[in-house]
């Protein structure tokens, strides 16, 4: 579980993050959802540590504060994450292959043909084979979300960070995309939280929904509320899109017409 | 940003460089892959810009000196000096640090926008170590082996451009070179390509790693770090002659 309070961040006189808070829940799809601009990248970047925030806390396994501690714990706490970033953030000098074993050469001291088996096994669980040898400007956005997501999931992290790994994708690959980070939560049993602004990957896989509005907090629940919710903002959010709208009038025609009856 | 802003900044860069790597071997193969990046790429343009310079200096040097009285030697003196005093170690630098500072500043540029950066932090790797200590370590290994040699490239030069326009045989031109050299000289000119190599790198890292913001800003960091470091060489050109001469 992934706990955080009153977490506060500015640029400037700009304020990004207003007081949040919310628990991600422990093997589980816990989805941060807004509009573009509302914050959720700062969010997540504050909660692996890569923006410092101004106040608040946020607290991994219910005991270590992530802010409190110090570099050599922190750089600890990191082997246990694995994020993959809204750009895919592949290095970009580097084979498909090499990407995905570099923190295995960091950190481990397997054999080669271990490593070799285990990015593999990664590139399988991804769906991308004979892609091994590719470079990353050679592959097409899907193929770089989901050398990614392998490169993430390689050192069997605890935690898994994806900021909008369906942005610039079509709406077939996004469905896959959502599948696999779904699928890849729960065999392995990670805690995985994902930035999106799609509302199919909220009804898909968000057993977590937190929604972010000029960053502040506006609602959390599960999906299965998100279309009751009678937050405003949220409702204009989901109900931008004709056809989410018209499912919404189609229920309410529904259940309006039962009570008739 | 003031001065005070990007000096404080650096040696805060530089200070975090002293961590324990995670894995000595990967930093080792780096360093290697760095020094033939920075060395044997940079061996073409040295070629080119030593042949030239050594030429220059000696025709212009035959140029000035034309009184009958002064033995056509001294040119080769003259010639020698100056290439290994300046020409060798500062003007060669000077390009190479076109060429090998825009490298770096573009290439950790370009990883920071695109969140490489991040990604090896949330690796849990310590990024400013892995990615700029190996880059400091080559070019302060491989720019004085390229001034080096520079130094010998622009000397034959020299002395064959001497020979074949006719202002100074290959004997008077090495007779002169050997008559007057002071061999504190090339210790000199390794101590200012030491210090210059270091400059290059390091500054055009601390420019490279801290870029913010677009594909734009990449291009401004690649164009401030090669300005700023070629101020810095210049400055500490003078610095070192009047330290050490
Ligand atoms: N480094 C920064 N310096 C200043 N302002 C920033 C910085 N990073 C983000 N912001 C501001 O923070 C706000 C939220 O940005 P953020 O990237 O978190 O949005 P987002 O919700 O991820 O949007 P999108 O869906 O488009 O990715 C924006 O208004 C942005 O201008
Ligand atoms: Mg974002």
């Amino acid at each position: 579980m992934i706990e955080v309070k009153d977490l506060n961040k500015s640029f400037g006189s700009k304020q990004i993050l207003k007081a949040i808070s919310a628990s991600f829940e422990e093997g589980k799809c816990n989805l941060i959802i807004g509009a573009s601009g509302s914050g959720k990248t700062v969010l997540m970047k504050s909660i692996v540590g890569l923006i410092k925030v101004n106040s608040g806390s946020i607290i991994y396994n219910n005991d270590t504060d992530f802010l409190k501690i110090d570099d050599a714990g922190r750089k600890e706490l990191r082997k246990q994450i694995g994020m993959l970033f809204q750009g895919s953030a592949l290095f970009d000098s580097l084979t498909v292959e090499k990407n995905v074993i570099f923190p295995l050469n960091m950190f481990t001291n397997m054999t080669y043909k271990e490593k070799m088996n285990r990015v593999n096994e990664c590139l399988d669980r991804v769906n991308l084979k004979e892609a091994n040898k590719l470079f990353p400007n050679e592959l097409s956005g899907g193929m770089k979300k989901r050398v990614g997501i392998a490169r993430a999931i390689v050192m069997n992290p605890k935690y898994l960070f994806c900021d909008e790994p369906n942005s610039g994708l079509d709406p077939q690959t996004s469905i896959v995309i959502d599948k696999l980070i779904k699928d890849i939560t729960d065999d392995y049993k990670i805690t995985t939280i994902v930035n999106t602004h799609d509302m199919n990957s909220v009804m898909e896989i968000g057993d977590y929904v937190l929604f972010l509005y000029n960053g502040e907090k506006y609602w959390e629940g599960h999906r299965n509320e998100i279309m009751n919710a009678s937050n405003h903002q949220l409702n204009d959010f989901i109900f931008a899109g004709r056809f989410f709208r018209e499912i919404k009038e189609q229920n309410n025609k529904r259940l309006s017409d039962e009570k008739n009856n | 940003m003031t001065f005070l802003n990007h000096f404080g900044r650096y040696v805060l860069l530089l200070k975090s460089l002293w961590v324990r790597p995670e894995k000595t071997s990967i930093y080792w193969r780096e360093i290697a892959r760095q020094m033939v990046e920075i060395g044997v790429g940079s061996v073409g343009i040295v070629v080119i810009v030593s042949c030239f310079l050594g030429a220059v200096v000696t025709v212009q040097t035959a140029y000035q000196l034309t009184s009958p009285l002064i033995s056509k030697s001294i040119i080769g003196s003259i010639a020698a000096n100056s290439i290994i005093l300046e020409l060798a170690p500062t003007v060669t630098v000077l390009i190479l640090a076109g060429k090998i500072g825009s490298n770096i500043a573009s290439e950790l540029g370009t990883m920071r926008i695109s969140e490489q950066i991040d990604a090896l932090e949330i690796m849990g790797v310590h990024s400013s170590a892995y990615l700029v200590l190996p880059k400091i370590v080559a070019s302060t290994i491989m720019i004085p082996l390229l001034v080096i040699v520079s130094a010998f490239l622009s000397i034959f030069s020299g002395m064959w451009v001497g020979e074949f326009t006719g202002v100074v045989s290959k004997q008077d031109f090495m007779t002169g070179a050997i008559q007057y050299w002071i061999p504190f000289m090339a210790n000199f000119a390794l101590i200012k390509a030491i210090t210059f190599g270091f400059i290059i790198s390091s500054v055009s890292s601390y420019f490279g790693y801290y870029t913010e913001g677009g594909a734009l800003e990449v291009g401004r960091s690649a164009t401030r770090a090669v300005v700023v470091c070629c101020v810095l060489i210049l400055f500490f050109d003078y610095i070192l002659a009047q330290l050490l001469l």
